[in-house]
């Protein structure tokens, strides 16, 4: 760098970093000429202590990658633990699995809209946003007992079927919900200071996302419609009427509004789950991954005999590999998982949307305003406990 | 999917290809990965213009022992390949495949910094996710799980 430049320390105690991110930025006056981000601060290892748990044991971990989207995670490893299985997993506990993934994905959207317009000085969409994520985490404490850490889900099913309330809370939620996105619209969409920070920055245009791995609503503002719910359906998305939004400009603005128009189309999928419901098991009946019914435990000794082996050995997938992915509200989220046969994975890496759509923050700063860096930090919707792993 | 022309391209640099659970495997030689890669994007029947993922992985105690994995996807086609690269030694090397995916970048950085596979002609081979001054690689199968104690 020539003598011109100011190196300026950007994070990684910053609050709008959202996380513990690191940018070390070269400005020349106001403007950015290059930045270095820095990540790992919240590296733990997570994939190294996959491969010393049972497959059982490791659900627990997804959930500490991406907090905000904790049961997408839960979802993307169990359903790839159950490929690797073969296991045929009921309508039901699908249904139950998708209108979660759909809360989950309101939830995040919701507290990205919060904090990102936070970010950006309005105050008001953030006590907006957050008091509807309330009404989603008390739904996810209601079904699992807790907020943020749901593991509501099990390799073959769920943890428990769902009680007589979670429909109705459900549809009351999406009963009232479209019209509370109108309120954050009404904040922001037309607002002119909005538009102004908003509109022409951080843009990466489609053939940029898609060489740089870019996934999820990054690349669908940029016009490509990817969306592995409609490209590689998986818990019965096709069963399911909704759109893709999508954006043409591929700058921050675009990705606010392609995260407005998903939460729409997410209350809609949850709200058909919910309806359209099937009656039926909710693990997938004789499987060896599934524990036995807790009743059965106290009259039967062969069904404590059989959760004592789960809960101490685990079970034993056969040999081999897969890979499986899922659209979290983040973008491609998968799990590679390599089993030996024994009854820990051999090696478990983790697909992170947010690692992959960081990588594309060096070129949407270059030459913008150091003000503008905090923008398309806050568009990018990353969660550091993702990247880092 | 029809690899048959990779085949008559590069012979036998290129293994078998399995297929597990619905999802192809090719295995190749290191020596052909960036001109193989190459040709899985820019093949029009193939078009992988998409790398979802790259990953080491350690086979310890078997040989050879390190694998490189690539996760590829086609957004015009919608389908997916897994590229399957082994590696011996204890100091493995393998070319980079950054002019092929820009996104390789990172991914390849972290692949050096938890398994040390090196990745040649990679402009900024360093570590990601672990201090500069970190030693060892903690996703080899000697690393203890525990970390190691400074004396």
């Amino acid at each position: 760098m020539s003598s011109e430049t100011l190196s300026l320390n950007l994070g990684p105690q910053h609050p709008s970093t959202h996380g513990v991110l690191r940018v070390v930025l070269e400005l020349d006056g106001e403007t950015v000429v290059d930045a270095r981000p820095d990540i790992g601060f919240l590296h733990r290892g997570i994939e190294k202590l996959a491969e010393n748990r049972t497959y059982h044991q490791v659900v627990v971990l997804t959930d500490r990658l991406d907090y905000l989207a904790a049961h997408s995670n839960n979802l993307a490893y169990v359903m790839a633990v159950e490929k690797l299985m073969d296991i045929e997993v009921p309508r039901r506990a699908r249904y139950v699995r998708a209108a979660l993934a759909e809360l989950q994905r309101i939830a995040s959207h919701l507290f990205w809209l919060g904090t990102h317009a936070h970010d950006m000085g309005a105050m008001t969409p953030l006590f907006y946003a957050l008091r509807e994520r309330e009404a989603l985490m008390d739904i996810f404490e209601s079904l699992s007992g807790s907020r943020l850490t749901p593991s509501f889900l099990r390799i073959g099913g769920l943890a428990a079927d769902i009680d007589g309330r979670f429909v109705e809370t459900v549809k009351s939620f999406t009963d009232t919900f479209q019209g509370r996105v109108d309120e954050y619209e009404t904040l922001l969409t037309d607002n002119p200071i909005w538009k102004y920070r908003t509109q022409g920055v951080g843009i990466l245009d489609a053939p940029d996302c898609v060489r740089l791995g870019i996934s999820g609503p990054m690349l669908r503002s940029a016009g490509t419609a990817l969306d592995l719910r409609k490209a590689q359906p998986y818990c019965c998305y096709d069963e399911f009427h909704f759109e893709i939004p999508t954006g043409t400009a591929g700058d921050v603005y675009d990705r606010y509004r392609v995260r407005i128009r998903e939460m729409r189309e997410s209350a809609r999928i949850a709200r058909q789950a919910v309806e359209g419901l099937p009656e039926g098991p909710w693990a997938a009946p004789g499987s060896v991954t599934v524990f036995p019914a807790k009743g059965d435990l106290k009259q039967d000794i062969t069904a404590v005999i059989r959760h004592f082996g789960l809960v101490m050995e685990g079970f034993k997938p056969p040999a081999g590999e897969v890979y499986h992915a899922v659209e979290s509200p983040r973008g491609e989220l998968g799990f590679y998982i390599v089993s030996d046969g024994g009854s820990r994975p051999l090696r478990l890496k983790v697909r992170p949307p947010s690692f992959v759509n960081l990588q594309g923050l060096v070129k949407m700063v270059r030459g913008r305003l150091l003000a503008d860096v905090v923008a398309i930090i806050g568009a990018v919707d990353i969660v550091l406990a993702e990247v880092d792993r | 999917m029809n690899l048959d022309a990779l085949r008559v391209r590069f012979g036998a640099a290129i293994g078998e290809v399995t297929v597990f659970r619905g999802e192809t495997n090719l295995t190749a030689d290191r020596d052909c990965i960036v001109s193989l890669c190459k040709a899985l994007r820019d093949e029009e029947a193939l078009a992988f213009d998409f790398l979802s993922d790259l990953c080491g992985v350690d086979r310890f105690p078997a040989s050879p022992r390190f694998l490189v994995v690539y996760h590829l996807y086609s957004l015009r086609h919608g389908h997916r390949l897994r590229v399957k690269v082994p590696l011996g030694g204890e100091e493995p090397v393998i070319d980079s495949v950054l002019p092929v995916w820009e996104t390789a970048d990172w991914h390849e950085r972290e692949c050096f910094d938890l398994f040390g596979i090196r990745f040649r002609n990679h402009p900024d081979l360093r570590r990601i996710l672990l201090p500069e001054d970190f030693e060892g690689h903690p996703l080899r199968k000697d690393f203890p799980l525990e970390g190691v104690r400074k004396p």
